[in-house]
């Protein structure tokens, strides 16, 4: 339909009318929640104590008091401040961000108001969020690879499933640093089934995906019932150690929260960076978004589709992969049936909120890493929300953003269709 | 839009009347060409290769091929074909039943024994059940160009509709109280495709990605309820009440047999299907718009009313498949009882070229499979998850005749169009 012309129309800056008037009533209302649902609930001495040191970290810092109340009628106060911004002048371009800060003190308010009387570890939040968010966002950097150029990964699960699997068995034969890279090989792998099915053979690429997907399932649980329960042998590679950034993972607060990892939360700093600047400012991208844009005119200027597409969907394969020995070699040292669990699923989620990009998939995947590290503490914060909807919130909130309510985002032109050269 | 269609790769007509010879060829050779020609020779192919290709998998993973190997190759052969042969035995008397058995129960006249050997028979329609309605929900999405790959999520929503109406209703006669929380499950499926239907059609909005994110909406929604208000009284376990017996669906054979009424509707429903699609204005509609958006809409054709409906109608049709699951076969809802129906129907559907009787067919082989898989791994040893292995290779040949084509050495048919199932992230 007529949607993609628009969105080529629309520049960035422009922001509607209705846009601006509705997200300046969203702010007016979260400003007016936090008053009457959190700040009013709250008997007037109760005190919150945010915890600034991860669980058995060494860079130690004292914990953050507060009284609740009045902390809370402030960030109102800002949000109504910001709502009533909006509504007169608004912020054009700069809307979104905005949106993120409003985001930003709500989610600070409900801590502030759910561990009001007790306290919360938030580095300790913090830096579990980071670690969730490491499969989910290297899931959405699969997706975003292989998108890029045109083709639709929804294998990014299958491939990830396959990769924990393959990652445990090779790893538990030889040792983690194979497994890993076999984990990524089969990654690879799976990324060019994918790429014959659906750029050779012109399949669908949604059941391209979905072959992908099912086949994973089946024969990762296959071999499980098969040799891993039954030799325990076969099933314990190891974990990849923590390595502390020695300057770096001194500084109170942010050190122990960036910088007391194991390889693959560095690995996907890395990627990001590399990926980011590698579509962005190198021919390599230009060339690659090209074919996912407008393969025709890319085809004409003498760029190889079909090459550039099975190039991009084996990395994002590997990428995948890599992802999938997270599971195994990167935190649980075992494998375990369908233990990715939809995470590649809520990593499609990531890279759709991320708008296609490394860093905004990265934030997505923070995003929704902490939702999944909240859920885990609901019950010690007792709020009385069930951890399950707060599961929900990675999924609603990309259908939201998915409708174009925020601002619709910016997918590939070319993204799922077959190329047929002329 | 020439993108869809793809050009007919070689131009068979040549060989007709130009040549003399063409008169004397073999009545072999112009069978052989076609069977070629016929895409029901694909289908079964993909369907023998993937056996073939789940069979290779038992031998390579068998512990005493391993074993054979040391002793001579050509042993580890002959063990790994018998390691096949032995596990496709047991999936066939474990989807049909033994034969012996069946006849010595006949002859013996004893009514258990009797029900006993034919109980695979009917374990695999009981199976097949499910997988007709999903696989009715997928193929009317596909008619109609709309990609449904969140049957699971609305055959959950389906079953907590239809279970709550079981427990909660209560004091109705079975001729009322059955068909009632049918139609409420299908329409908690109805709802659960509605919202993709409305956001694709007025926001443009993939309905892939939003019926993946709906499935794990679904998910949690249904672990939370039964965690929470559906839970049953005094259960530990996330696992709800019973139904009321009154809405419990008709069985018609004693114990062991689980066969229930809900087969026959699923057929009704299939016959439903075609009438709607092929018979009426709005099946032609639902068609015409699968097959060419632009066109329809420049005909005068809804869209926005037909990709509602389309998406409500499907995701109805697999609500059905929970309301049968719950009210049918456990009685009661448990935390992950769907093992997958909603996307075995995907691979149902595209077998079944997307009509209704395909999709009987196509549910009732894969019912097979998933009955004969239990008695497999019981006898054989072999992982029930062979059988998501042997549905992706099938799903993989069907979605990619062209392989089948080249292993087989195929002549491609001159009219050959490539099937349009879902159209790119962006709309059209």
């Amino acid at each position: 339909m007529a949607t993609s012309e628009m969105t080529i129309k629309k520049t960035a800056d422009y922001v509607s009318p209705t846009r601006q008037r509705v997200m300046g009533i969203l702010f007016l209302l979260i400003a007016f929640s936090i008053w009457f649902f959190f700040s009013r609930s709250l008997e007037p001495g109760l005190q919150t104590t945010f915890g600034l040191t991860p669980g058995g970290s060494e860079t130690q810092l004292p914990d953050w008091i507060f009284t609740t109340a009045p902390v809370l009628n402030i960030l109102a106060l800002v949000c109504a401040i910001l709502g009533g911004a909006q509504l007169a002048r608004g912020f054009g371009s700069r809307t979104n961000l905005v949106l993120a800060w409003v985001a930003g003190i709500f989610i600070f308010s409900f801590l502030a108001w759910g561990a009001s009387g007790g306290s919360l570890n938030m580095a300790g939040l913090l830096r579990s969020s980071l670690v969730r968010s490491v499969p989910i966002t290297i899931g959405a950097l699969s997706g975003v690879l292989c998108e890029r150029a045109g083709v639709v990964n929804i294998a990014i699960e299958g491939m990830m499933l396959t990769g924990a699997m393959t990652g445990t068995l090779v790893g538990s034969l030889t040792n983690m640093w194979i497994g890993l890279l076999a984990a990524v090989a089969v990654g690879g792998l799976l990324g060019l089934g994918h790429a014959i099915l659906s750029i050779r053979y012109k399949a669908d690429q949604i059941i391209s995906g979905t072959v992908i997907n099912i086949g994973a399932v089946g024969i990762t649980s296959f071999i499980s019932a098969k040799f891993l329960q039954k030799y325990q042998e076969l099933n314990s590679p190891g974990i990849f150690p923590a390595w502390d950034i020695p300057a770096l993972s001194k500084i109170p607060f942010i050190g122990p929260i960036f910088f007391e990892h194991n390889l693959f939360v560095y690995a996907l700093f890395f990627f990001l960076i590399v990926l980011h600047v590698g579509l962005f400012y190198t021919r390599w991208g230009l060339r690659m978004r090209s074919v996912g844009e407008h393969p025709k005119a890319a085809d004409t200027l003498g760029i190889n589709v079909f090459r550039t597409r099975y190039m991009a969907v084996i990395l994002g394969g590997m990428m995948a992969g890599f992802g999938g020995g997270y599971f195994t070699v990167g935190s649980v040292g075992r494998f375990d049936e369908v233990m990715t669990a939809g995470r590649g699923f809520i990593g499609l989620a990531a890279m759709i909120f991320g708008n296609w990009t490394p860093f905004g998939s990265f934030g997505a995947g923070l995003l929704f890493g902490f939702t999944d590290s909240l859920a885990s503490k609901l019950a010690i914060l007792g709020v009385g929300i069930p951890s399950e909807v707060l599961l929900m919130v990675p999924y609603i909130a990309t259908m939201i953003v998915l409708a174009g309510v925020v601002g619709r985002g910016q997918m590939p032109a070319a993204d799922g269709k077959p190329y047929e050269k002329e | 839009m020439t993108d869809h269609e793809e050009q007919p790769q070689e131009q068979p007509e040549e060989q007709t009347q130009e040549q003399p010879e063409e008169v004397r060829r073999s009545f072999v050779s112009v069978f052989v060409e076609e069977v070629s020609a016929s895409p029901l020779t694909i289908t079964i192919l993909a369907i023998v290769s993937a056996l073939i290709l789940g069979g290779l998998l038992v031998a390579l993973t068998s512990e005493d091929v391993y074993a054979a190997w040391g002793e001579s190759p050509l042993l580890a052969i002959r063990t790994g074909f018998e390691a096949a042969w032995s596990t496709y035995v047991a999936l066939f008397e474990g989807a049909i039943g033994s034969p012996a058995r069946m006849f010595a129960a006949l002859q013996s006249g004893d009514a258990e024994e009797i029900r006993r050997a034919f109980n695979p028979f009917f374990e695999t329609l009981v199976q097949a059940t499910p997988l007709i309605f999903t696989g009715l929900a997928l193929a009317l999405g596909f008619r109609a160009g709309l990609f449904n790959i969140g049957a699971e999520g609305q055959l959950f929503i389906g079953a907590i509709f239809a279970v709550a109406a079981g427990i909660y209703i209560k004091g109705l006669p079975p001729i009322i109280h059955v068909p009632l929380a049918f139609m409420i499950g299908a329409l908690g499926g109805a709802l659960w495709g509605f919202v993709p239907g409305i956001l694709k059609a007025k926001t443009g909005a993939h309905e892939v990605i939003n019926t993946i994110m709906m499935n794990y909406i679904a998910f949690r929604l249904s672990e939370w309820l039964l965690r929470g208000p559906l839970q049953a009284p005094n259960s530990f376990v996330p696992i709800s009440a019973n139904i009321e017996e009154s809405a419990q669906l008709w069985t018609f054979f004693g114990a062991p047999i689980r066969f229930h009424a809900g087969f026959l509707i699923a057929l009704v429903m299939a016959w439903l299907v075609y009438w709607f699609l092929f018979k009426t204005r709005w099946g032609f509609d639902f068609r015409s718009v699968g097959m060419n958006p632009r066109a329809s809409r420049y005909s005068g054709m809804n869209i926005v009313v037909v990709t509602v409906l389309a998406m409500s109608m499907s995701g109805a049709l697999a609500g059905m498949a929970g309301a049968n699951e719950v009210l049918g076969v456990n009685h009661n809802l448990a935390v992950a009882f769907s093992s997958g129906y909603g996307f075995d129907a995907i691979a149902i559907a595209l077998l079944g070229k997307s009509h209704p009787l395909g999709v009987v067919l196509g549910a009732l082989l894969f019912g097979a499979l998933r009955s004969g898989a239990i008695q497999m791994q019981l006898q054989a040893g072999i992982p029930i998850d062979i059988i998501s292995v042997i549905q992706a290779f099938i799903l993989a040949f069907i979605a990619a005749p062209a392989i089948i084509r080249t292993i087989y050495r195929l002549k491609t048919p001159s009219i050959y169009k490539g099937e349009v199932f879902s159209r790119g992230w962006g709309g059209d």
